[in-house]
């Protein structure tokens, strides 16, 4: 089977970039393990909603339409939303089709790819990545000397509150992820003890706006990759300790130790079945205290530079963390009353089935705003940073897709090769189609 | 921050630094370090360490003189107070890495600063260490840091070097953080 660009993946970048495909008539298809937005279905919890704000859930062409464009999608309509739009573009999605390997045609490296599936093999001209930041979850080392008795789940295959055992749950990780299961699991009448290292604190609300509207009109989130002055560190900040809810409520750290969570330090080891909490959630704390004070400060003078202190309430500045004098640095497994832990840790992309010397030493796919290093033609979307702080965002796919498409499109017509051998070729509709089937031709 | 005619000079080389990273990035064995001290007891509590030599950059490396340190433990505890008690030590390896990662950050960060101080105490109950009370640990129950920094930038932006000093500094994060020892006997 042959075609210009393999999509792998139909989420919403996949399918976005579909739609950006398509209206450049570039020939492709999606090719989708499960079905359209799988990851949503399968691999979040049932309760889990959207952090950004509805009017915020939009891809090129399609948004939200709903009465509550201030609300929260949860996963039933999150679901709808994006399979709604895969049928509203036509996307030539094949569900159901698993890929093994993506690697050179036999031709050679940098001649086209091949994408080979379940359902067969598919060769193109350029294969975009979008099957998620998010298939695996990360499961830290300190993970192997939990006592057996404990119950051990991941944020990937917690299903709620009343599928883990009656008793206290201790949460490892303070990202959205960790807040938001720790608020959930709190609620439902558990014990639960949260460990938290470096966080990211955000309030939910701002002057009365959310804080995602803020940083969308200030341009925060327009921040692009190759302007920051640390773009490793940019792609490794932890996701903000937020939540959608229908009140709009704010986690963090003070509101869930006022609710009974008990707060310690990051996870730092299990020595002998008792759990080693770090020192440092002190100085964690402060830095995320502070940072969120300069992004205030930063959406405060954008907010008078554009006019709009009127129209808005005043500033302010959010209470300091809270800490107990002394929280504690140890917990003992064996005799506490902890009997499921959580990790909620990350996730991290899972590429195995990329064959191509794209890696980096973390196994990480090396990429300059998602055109793939020396792999011509091979592209990622959906990852955190990707092209702009947006890009982790649903939304970010809209402005992402516009550029690498724009990319796609000036390779497939100008790659090294293109313009003799499509000469050769019959009619094309464009020049660059032409090269890699003679390619495979020879392979 | 003031606005200065002189450069911000805190006695960091940092072209040097960010060369340094570059070349880490680059090549990431460069980065494997060992550090190394040797110690012989002297006579009762007293003991004599010295440190010289360490690996890194690829190779074996060494300061340009043997430091030598004396430990000891002072009169109260029976002890000839040669020197600074191990405890002590401890506390004088992480005042010694926070501040030199106050003066990196601020240098990073173009502040110029003028003084940094900073005092340290750690509580500790000698029942632990004696053997007296298994429920007492025998390290410190805490350690408190208190940093005097005087420095053009507002008190928002010192506190943020100072976590941030704390956030990479190796010593902190070695007693924050529990650490796998390995000992072994002749």
């Amino acid at each position: 089977m042959e075609t210009t660009t393999v999509i792998i993946g139909a989420g919403h970048s996949g399918l976005a970039m579909s739609r950006r495909l398509s209206d450049r008539s570039i020939d492709h298809v999606v090719l989708e393990r499960g079905q359209v937005a799988n990851s949503w279905r399968t691999e979040r919890w049932p309760t889990l909603r959207l952090q950004t704000p509805n009017w915020q859930t939009r891809l090129p062409g399609h948004h939200y339409v709903g009465n509550d464009p201030d609300g929260f999608m949860g996963m039933p309509e999150l679901i709808d939303f994006i399979t709604g739009y895969a049928g509203t573009i036509e996307a030539p999605v094949h569900t159901g089709t698993t890929v093994f390997s993506v690697r050179p045609v036999p031709g050679g490296y940098g001649e086209g790819y091949e994408v080979v599936t379940d359902q067969g093999t598919w060769r193109a001209d350029s294969v975009v990545l979008a099957s998620g930041p998010a298939n695996v979850a990360v499961v830290p080392a300190v993970a192997a000397g939990v006592p057996e008795a404990i119950t051990t789940r991941t944020s990937m295959d917690y299903k709620g509150p009343d599928t883990i055992p009656d008793g206290g749950v201790l949460i490892v990780g303070g990202s959205a992820t960790g807040v938001q299961l720790a608020e959930e699991i709190h609620r439902a009448g558990r014990p639960v003890t949260l460990a938290v290292g470096e966080h990211v604190r955000l309030p939910r609300l701002y002057r009365g706006r959310d804080i995602l509207w803020w940083m969308d009109a200030a341009g925060v989130l327009d921040e692009r990759y190759d302007e920051v002055d640390d773009l490793t560190r940019a792609r490794h900040v932890p996701s903000p300790q937020i939540i959608g809810t229908p009140e709009r409520i704010t986690i963090d750290l003070n509101s869930l130790a006022a609710r009974g969570v008990r707060v310690t330090g990051r996870l730092a080891g299990v020595r002998d079945g008792v759990a080693q909490f770090s020192g440092s959630l002190r100085n964690q704390c402060t830095l995320a205290d502070l940072k969120l004070n300069r992004l205030l400060a930063t959406l405060d003078e954008w907010c008078t530079r554009a006019g709009l202190d009127t129209d808005v309430e005043r500033p302010r500045r959010f209470e300091e963390t809270r800490l107990d004098a002394a929280p504690a640095l140890t917990l003992d497994l064996r005799r506490s009353d902890i009997r499921t832990i959580i990790w909620a840790c990350g996730y991290r992309a899972d590429h195995s089935w990329v064959d191509l010397p794209v890696f980096d030493r973390h196994q990480r796919i090396r990429h300059d705003g998602g055109v793939v290093t020396d792999a011509p033609g091979l592209y990622l979307l959906g990852t955190k940073f990707l092209r702009r702080r947006r890009s982790t965002y649903i939304c970010g796919a809209e402005q992402d897709t516009l550029e690498l498409s724009a990319h796609l499109h000036h390779f497939l017509d100008h790659h090294e090769g293109a313009i003799a051998l499509s000469a050769m070729d019959g009619p094309a509709s464009r020049p660059g189609t032409t090269r890699s089937r003679l390619a495979f031709a020879k392979g | 921050m003031t606005i200065t005619s002189t450069p911000v000079d805190n006695g960091i080389n940092l072209p040097a630094l960010l060369d340094a990273r570059e070349a880490l990035t680059a090549d990431p064995v460069l980065a494997e370090f060992e550090w190394r001290a040797s110690c012989s007891w002297v006579n009762g509590t007293h003991s004599h360490s010295t440190v010289e030599g360490f690996t890194g950059l690829r190779g074996e490396q060494s300061h340009k003189t043997v430091f030598h340190y004396d430990i000891d433990h002072p009169e109260c505890f029976a002890s000839e107070d040669h020197g600074a008690t191990p405890i002590e030590m401890v506390l004088v390896g992480l005042a010694g890495c926070l501040v030199a990662g106050v003066a990196s950050v601020a240098q990073m960060r173009e502040i110029q600063l003028r003084s940094v101080s900073a005092t340290l105490s750690g509580d500790m109950n000698l029942l632990g260490v004696l053997g007296l009370d298994p429920e007492v640990r025998n390290g410190f129950g805490g350690i408190r840091v208190h940093f005097d920094v005087d420095a053009d930038a507002s008190k928002a932006d010192i506190e943020a070097i100072v976590a941030q000093s704390q956030k990479r500094s190796a010593v902190y994060d070695i007693v924050t953080n529990p650490t796998n020892v390995t000992v072994t006997v002749n």
